[in-house]
């Protein structure tokens, strides 16, 4: 009696255990997101980089990002690790959306590297087109002032807490009414594509900066 | 700066361009770069240790790193070799996969690691081979539990823009959030305990007195249980009708097994105050004051054990039924065979079946009360064999549920112990970091200042001494952070510094030879000051600097900067180089005037040493901005509210 009783359970237990596999293994995600890049060589012809620099660049966006696509989030956790004072996720997110050109959430290694072609090797005009799109939040072709804004905050946010003078809440909005002021030539609200190398390109400062990292590769 | 992200660098200085047009005054120029990068060879070389294979060996598995033309980015055309710098001990498992076929996990291998190598070298964990599948698949699940317990806990420390209610929740569920929370929690389990005490002290026989008969105490002293009892049950009821407020999803919360509890507690009561004072219905009533008993469990709250071992029950269920179905069994079948045996004889107790159940029942726990026992000889072979078999069929399941309760529980302590050392930890890693990144920028701010002077006098030793200890790297994240200060017109301090700033309210008049210069733009025109200041005294100054320190016969740059506002806490000057803020002397400051001085010392064109490039004769500044770039030793403002006065 008791043997058949040992037996039945035994059994049951088998089959009890089973099934518990089978239910975690479906909790543990099994999805492997990857991504190759196309080649070296038409990567060349897409961009101003010679052989080696894209080598070296590619070595650093894998060693990052070993699935070869870099999502908002890691995006933010390695932008972030150069301002360790201050709040870089916001102006990470910008950053992001100016670089994933096909909206789908993530960058690809030819977006990254295109967009630093333009930034790194590209003309001053190209480079302020860059910089206008990166403002331009919700790319129609025009920088509003809110746009402005939220672009300002998100670098002031950067600069963290303890700076000197500390940064007051109205700062970033007086940088804007000033960038408007030299910007905005026919006060309408609105900064065009026009206006923005229009007034760039009579601005000495600007134009010195935007030779500043020629040679940073 | 980790290591690994210093090669996103590049791109974050080339993602700066982006606050150019922003920004009002000009950048400080770059570090120069002089670095050869390495590149790969043919043979793989993981780094350092050579591994040569066949390319066609690689060719099998063309979606693979290693396998496709995205190796050519590893290729260093020198050495001819495919350079990986990954870990090598990890290589062998996968350039194994590439010649047996079957990829193996070795055990020896953290599991977090080994799955960073695959997805590196683009290889699915699907395909290790089955002898160290069940290896990889039970370490990966322990690693997304402990994952899992992180999150959890992170998620308790977020603590901004929380809402009253859902402050109030978190209170509920984890008491230690608080001292409120703690106070609350132990409030309602000192009334809980005085609760049930209550109840059980209800039906104690008091003394008796001569006149009455012995009476429970419930009866003798109705009004003090009754004041009693009310206590509690509205502690009970204000405490539900809190948690019912503050539950994220109210109608979850009220499906919940704690809340019914709760309201199964406090029930009763209720219907007592309603109930008349019916003879029937009283009788009713009083079989409700059964469910009082139920306030026990609200000790589960309270206790984590007892939750352990309630979901350790949920957990086993299908054990519990398995022994519940097979006790039952068991039963109905001795039940039959000990009436059968039993009904010959006279005078028998097993007058039926279900009569023998009780008998059966008793005598396989083994409690054996003795109040039914076989007379026949039959019966007691019978009897005998039942016990026997009772022994065995309660002892199987058991172990099952033992061994859950136990995982569970050691589970619930590894976390907690982990929660507890987690502190320590996170203190520790953040002094390390900390220590080397933010103070590694400020130091170098101190040594620019230092390097100016340095190269005014002309000491070319101290110069390169003080740059021997920043790598060209380090040099470029303190550029990338100088663009971004300039850019916003703030500069980073130090903690320490910012509080002192903070704290000196008093803001001293200041007299000086140099004339002042109120400003018509208000506080953002100090744009791109000086972005060390140093406090000391020239010797051809007549400002009544405080005497700072022992630079010897070295002139120093001072440079005071003064702002004052509407709102702000603030500021005299201070010194970078000292850490602390001087005195500068009196300060007059007027409403929203800016009263800025500057003293300036020309210098004579030099490479400067800390890598950037001091191009053309320095510039005293007009108001109008500046074209050439900056030298960092010119006291220079792109504002035009600043005057320079230079003493030498």
């Amino acid at each position: 009696m008791g043997a058949v009783m040992a037996a039945l359970s035994l059994e049951a237990r088998r089959r009890l255990s089973r099934p518990n596999r089978e239910k975690v293994d479906s909790d543990l995600e099994l999805s492997i997101v990857r991504h190759q890049p196309e080649g070296l060589d038409q990567l060349q012809v897409q961009t101003k980089f010679t052989k080696k620099e894209l080598q070296s660049l590619y070595r650093g966006f894998k060693n990052e990002c070993p699935s070869g696509l870099v999502d908002e989030e890691t995006f933010k956790t390695i932008y972030s690790q150069f301002f360790p004072q201050g709040d870089a996720t916001t102006y990470a997110h910008f950053l992001f959306n100016a670089f994933d050109m096909d909206r789908n959430g993530s960058i690809r290694f030819e977006d990254f590297v295109i967009g630093l072609s333009v930034l790194l090797r590209g003309s001053v005009t190209e480079k302020l087109n860059w910089a206008f799109n990166l403002y331009d939040i919700n790319k129609d072709g025009y920088i509003t002032k809110e746009e402005m804004l939220a672009i300002m905050k998100s670098i002031y946010d950067m600069m963290g807490r303890y700076t000197y003078p500390s940064v007051r809440d109205e700062a970033p909005s007086e940088h804007v009414d000033k960038f408007f002021q030299k910007m905005d030539r026919n006060r309408d609200g609105v900064v065009t594509i026009e206006e923005f190398i229009e007034t760039c390109q009579k601005d000495e400062n600007i134009m010195n900066s935007m030779q500043l990292f020629e040679n940073v590769l | 700066m980790a290591a690994g992200v210093a090669a996103w660098l590049p791109f974050a200085r080339a993602a700066a361009i982006g606050w150019m047009p922003v920004a009002n005054c000009p950048m400080p120029t770059a570090p120069r770069d002089h670095r050869k990068r390495h590149d790969e060879l043919i043979i793989l070389n993981v780094s350092g240790r050579r591994f040569q294979t066949w390319r066609t060996t690689l060719d099998r598995y063309p979606d693979t790193l290693l396998g496709s033309s995205e190796k050519q980015f590893f290729y260093d055309e020198e050495t001819k070799e495919y350079f990986f710098d990954r870990d090598p001990d990890s290589f062998r498992s996968i350039l194994n996969f590439y010649r047996t076929g079957k990829l193996h996990y070795p055990r020896y291998e953290c599991i977090s690691a080994y799955d960073e190598e695959l997805t590196f070298f683009g290889i699915i964990p699907e395909i290790i081979g089955d002898c160290c599948y069940e290896e990889y698949k039970d370490r990966k699940r322990e690693n997304a539990e402990r994952l899992q317990d992180d999150q959890d806990d992170n998620k308790d420390c977020k603590l901004p823009n929380m809402t009253y209610r859902e402050t109030m929740w978190r209170a509920f569920e984890n008491p230690h959030t608080s001292t409120m929370a703690l106070v609350f929690y132990y409030v309602t389990g000192f009334f809980i305990a005085i609760s049930v005490l209550t109840n059980v002290i209800e039906t104690v026989p008091c003394g008796a007195t001569p006149s009455q008969k012995d009476m429970p105490c419930g009866e003798r002293y109705t009004i003090a249980f009754f004041c009693m009892d009310t206590a509690c049950v509205l502690i009970f009821t204000v405490e539900y009708l809190m948690r019912l407020f503050a539950a994220p999803s109210r109608y979850q919360f009220m499906r919940s097994v704690m809340s019914i509890i709760d309201v199964v507690a406090i029930f009763p009561y209720y219907i007592g105050l309603v109930m008349t004072d019916n003879e029937d219905v009283s009788g009713a009533f009083v079989t409700l004051r059964v469910f009082r008993v139920f306030r026990i469990f609200k000790f589960s709250r309270h206790s984590q054990g007892l939750r352990i071992l309630g979901y350790t029950l949920k957990s086993c269920a299908s054990e519990l039924g398995f022994l519940l179905f097979s006790l039952t069994m068991a039963i109905i079948i001795f039940a039959t065979v000990m009436f059968y045996a039993e009904k010959g004889s006279s005078s028998t107790k097993f007058t039926s079946i279900p009569a023998s159940f009780w008998y059966t029942i008793v005598t396989m726990t083994t409690l054996g009360y003795g109040d039914m026992v076989p007379k026949t000889i039959a019966g007691k072979i019978f009897g005998s064999i039942c016990s026997l078999s009772g022994v065995l069929v309660i002892a199987l399941p058991v172990p099952v549920i033992v061994s859950n309760f136990s995982r569970i529980y050691h589970q619930n302590q590894r976390a907690d112990k982990r929660r507890a050392q987690k502190k320590a930890r996170l203190a520790r890693i953040r002094i390390a970091q900390t220590g080397s990144s933010c103070t590694g920028f400020f130091q170098s701010k101190r040594n620019d200042l230092l390097n100016e002077l340095l190269e005014l006098t002309g000491s070319e030793e101290e110069e390169q001494q003080h740059n021997k200890s920043i790598s060209l790297l380090e040099s470029q994240h303190h550029h990338l952070l100088h663009c971004l200060e300039k850019t916003t017109a703030h500069e980073f301090v130090d903690e320490q510094l910012y509080e002192q700033n903070c704290l000196e309210t008093t803001i001293q008049s200041y007299t000086s030879r140099s004339p002042s210069f109120s400003s018509q733009d208000g506080p953002i025109g100090t744009c791109c000051t000086r972005r060390g200041k140093m406090n000391s005294p020239l010797p051809n100054s007549s400002l009544p600097l405080q005497p700072s320190h022992q630079q010897g016969a070295l002139q120093e740059l001072s440079a005071l900067h003064i702002q004052c506002g509407d709102k702000l806490p603030h500021t005299t000057s201070r010194s970078s180089l000292n850490m602390k803020t001087d005195e500068v002397g009196p300060i007059n400051c007027k409403g929203s005037q800016i009263t800025t001085a500057i003293i300036s010392i020309p210098t004579a064109p030099s490479d400067t040493t800390d890598g950037g490039g001091l191009h053309g004769p320095p510039q005293r500044r007009p108001p109008p901005p500046p074209t050439g770039p900056q030298a960092p030793s010119i006291n220079t403002t792109a504002s035009s509210n600043v005057i320079k006065v230079s003493a030498l």
